[in-house]
């Protein structure tokens, strides 16, 4: 068997990141497309640490910890938008959130 | 060996549990497995050597970021699941087809960057990184160069604080 190299990082980071973009972009509730968007970013961390530790430089994980504190903030922000608007229209299909759609 | 076959388990249960957040029909199960693919996240941070991201990941990921999409989930109780609209089909085929392309594109950027000698990579990684512990070294880094996007980023939490107190109130 071959050793773990960081292209197996990457590849791995690749298809969670595949998978990420698979369900925002079939799905249609939102809370479900908001989990897809915290599975892309955390196949992005998984790029981040595997390169800090191929490149022996720490810099990587303090990037990627700053990407954990803006998923934390998109999701505070983006579920309390969720609730405002599941209060207004009671439904969470994107397909029906056009109400500022031109 | 050994680490190859940790890596490779963990992977499987990593995109396994990623096919049924997007796949699974209730939402609640969706955050359940949303847990465990962070949770095997961590595992992955720990065999880099990143413990203190791991540590973060289950903190703040799968202790506090799922806590507050079970809380969601649980508030806005659906009936009837968005996921009956009639052109379904349509949308998935093109999100499908939107994603290969995008597979592509990365692995045409690996398949890439792999056929070219990496000579400045691995000087860089002569000199050594662990001569104290892994969260010394990202605390070091946080406090010293990185001091000003480190306030930045509680700014930001705090912002985000504030704004969802403010969207989830009733009436402002």
């Amino acid at each position: 068997m071959t050793p773990i190299t960081p292209y197996h990082y990457l590849v791995l980071s690749a298809a969670l990141f595949m998978l990420g973009v698979i369900g925002v972009m079939t799905r249609r509730n939102i809370i479900i497309i908001f989990m897809s968007i915290e599975l892309m970013l955390n196949a992005v961390n998984i790029n981040l640490a595997a390169f800090s530790q191929q490149l022996h430089n720490a810099v990587g994980q303090v990037f990627a910890i700053f990407v954990v504190a803006v998923a934390a903030a998109e999701a505070a922000i983006g579920l309390g938008i969720i609730l405002a608007f599941y209060r207004n229209k009671e439904t969470l299909n994107i397909d029906e959130m056009n109400i500022l759609r031109w | 060996m050994f680490e190859s076959i940790l890596f490779y388990t963990l992977a499987a249960f990593i995109l396994g549990f990623g096919v049924l957040v997007v796949t699974a029909r209730n939402t609640v199960h969706c955050v359940v497995f949303l847990v465990a693919n962070f949770l095997c996240v961590a595992m992955i941070y720990v065999m880099l050597g990143a413990e203190f991201l791991a540590i973060i990941q289950v903190l703040v990921y799968a202790g506090g970021i799922v806590v507050l999409y079970l809380f969601v989930v649980m508030l806005v109780n659906l009936k009837r699941g968005p996921d009956a609209a009639p052109d379904r089909r349509r949308q998935s085929r093109v999100g499908f087809v939107l994603a290969a392309v995008m597979l592509a594109e990365i692995s045409a950027i690996l398949v890439y960057s792999a056929a070219r000698p990496a000579s400045a990579v691995a000087a860089a990684a002569a000199t050594p990184l662990q001569t104290v512990g892994n969260t010394e070294v990202v605390g070091m880094l946080l406090y010293t160069d990185y001091l000003i996007p480190f306030e930045v980023a509680s700014m930001l939490l705090l912002v985000a604080m504030i704004g969802a107190i403010l969207l989830a109130k009733k009436e402002i």
